[in-house]
């Protein structure tokens, strides 16, 4: 009997400030929206919490995609943190596009604590893209040779 | 060259600095090294020529620490290290007697090996005085010519210019050496497909063997404590401290080095593994200059680094993806 392919259930993850977006995430879910499983939140005191090396191990460890949701520009927590942040993972996406992960998986996006709807539609389409992606077979290992 | 030795014997007797750090030559007519002087008789040992690529500027931050100051000698690229390492407080300008170098490119022998150019003897042309555009190279299988031009190195085809940036006096004559676009390979690879990106990046990098050279060399990587440095073992900064750091050492050191990276090319020349390191650090400098603004590392002393700084318009990350 051939062997049946594995059902591709993509690895997400999602890095939500605490004072935007994972609050977001919680409006989302008092107010019964949804959003794939796939998705594993991990929360953080701010978007400029999120060191660059923190997306590459998420891929080195075999995620599809990573995003990070931040308090809109203008209203972070700390004041200017998101904008250093936006700057930070322009340039890191940008890398990361530039040595062969698609930029469809890396995203940016800005939820407020009152949008738990924006929560649910933004990991419900950047989930939708991971699947059209396929899975991410790079960044396992970027020196050797399979 | 003599004029270079010269000045620096008087600077040494007039007591204007207690040593020069300049080049001696090696022990192979291609390999001179960075050397201290202390005395005009050690100064028998200097030299000047095509094979001084290596950037002085970083040894300024221990000898920032000596009594004295030191003349230093800079090429016009070096100064630009040497601009940003005064911005970063890593060195000390009053310590520093800058003797700006003139510069009509420098060599790379691995470029004039490739050329199957082996058993080298001796090489007659690298020497800035010689206007000769052409190397002359005695070799064991008898004597070979070169170009000048095409045994330079990367960086030297997409000079900066011969301005020095910062200096006390300038000495020695320069040539215009650019030949080529900077960005052009940035974006050659910026349109191959995913895939083919990838089985790039993963080739080259594949050859890494964790030398960490092209972090020692580098003058924007002087923390006194790196993220590289392995707390377990004192005797082995080479250890990694996990997986992590090995797989991703070459995108994280050149994510520290953006908008502080003056492109000084280093990096590229002493990898023994001929990894085309600048592509990474040219890729940062290519989105910064145009998401941010044209930015030159090391060009001045007071502007704000790119990643240190941030305006209400920022271009989204979405940009990433639209831009192709
Ligand atoms: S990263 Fe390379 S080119 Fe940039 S400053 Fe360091 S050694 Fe020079
Ligand atoms: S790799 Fe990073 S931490 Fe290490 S010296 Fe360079 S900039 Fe500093
Ligand atoms: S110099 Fe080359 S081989 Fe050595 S660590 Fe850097 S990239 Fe690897």
């Amino acid at each position: 009997m051939p062997l049946e392919k594995k059902e591709f259930k993509p690895k997400i993850v999602a890095f939500c400030c605490n004072w935007c977006s994972y609050a977001g995430a919680d409006l989302a879910g008092s107010s019964r929206l949804t959003y794939p499983a796939d998705v594993k939140i991990i929360r953080v005191p701010c978007s400029c919490r999120v060191n660059p090396m923190f997306i590459l191990r998420a891929f080195e460890k075999g995620a599809d995609g990573v995003i990070m949701c931040g308090c809109h520009p203008g209203d972070c927590h700390y004041s200017t943190g998101n904008y250093y942040a936006r700057r930070r993972m322009t340039l890191l996406f940008s890398m990361l596009d530039y040595i062969g992960v698609e930029s469809g998986r890396t995203r940016v996006e800005w939820v407020s604590a009152a949008e738990g709807v924006k929560f649910s539609e933004t990991m419900n389409s950047f989930v939708e893209k991971i699947y059209s992606l396929g899975e991410n077979v790079r960044l396992g290992d970027l020196r050797c040779k399979n | 060259m003599q004029e270079l030795i010269n000045r620096a014997k008087e600077l040494l007797a007039d007591g204007t600095v207690a040593r020069v750090l300049g080049w001696k030559a090696g022990d192979l007519p291609y390999n001179p090294e960075p050397a201290y002087f202390e005395t005009a008789e050690a100064l028998e040992d200097f030299v000047y020529n095509g094979f001084c690529g290596a950037n002085l500027s970083k040894y300024m931050i221990e000898a920032s620490k000596m009594e004295g100051k030191t003349m230093v000698c800079l090429k016009p690229c070096d100064t630009y290290s040497f601009m940003q390492l005064i911005k970063e407080h890593r060195v000390d300008r009053e310590k520093a007697y800058i003797a700006g170098v003139g510069c009509k490119g420098k060599l790379d022998i691995e470029k004039i090996r490739a050329r199957g150019i082996r058993g080298i003897e001796s090489i007659e042309g690298a020497e800035l005085t010689d206007d000769a555009e052409t190397l002359k190279i005695q070799t064991i299988y008898g004597e070979k010519s070169l170009a000048y031009a095409d045994g330079m190195l990367e960086r030297c085809h997409v000079c900066k210019g011969k301005e020095h940036v910062i200096f006390d006096e300038q000495i020695g004559e320069s040539k215009e050496t650019k030949d080529a676009e900077r960005f052009g390979e940035v974006e050659r690879i910026e349109s191959l497909s995913p895939e083919e990106k990838f089985s790039y990046f993963q080739s080259e990098l594949g050859k890494c063997i964790r030398c960490n050279a092209c972090r020692n060399v580098c003058p924007a990587c002087s923390c006194r404590k790196c993220v590289f440095d392995s707390n377990k073992f004192d005797s082995s900064q080479k250890a990694n401290v996990d997986s992590f750091e090995e797989k991703m050492f070459h995108i994280i050191r050149a994510f520290h080095v953006a908008g502080r990276c003056t492109d000084c090319g280093e990096c590229s020349r002493v990898c023994p593994q001929g990894i085309p390191l600048h592509l990474f650090n040219r890729k940062f400098i290519k989105d910064i200059d145009e998401l941010y603004g044209e930015y030159q590392a090391g060009a001045d002393i007071d502007s704000k680094a790119p990643l240190t700084d941030y305006t209400f318009e920022d271009a989204e990350p979405s940009i990433v993806g639209k831009r192709g």
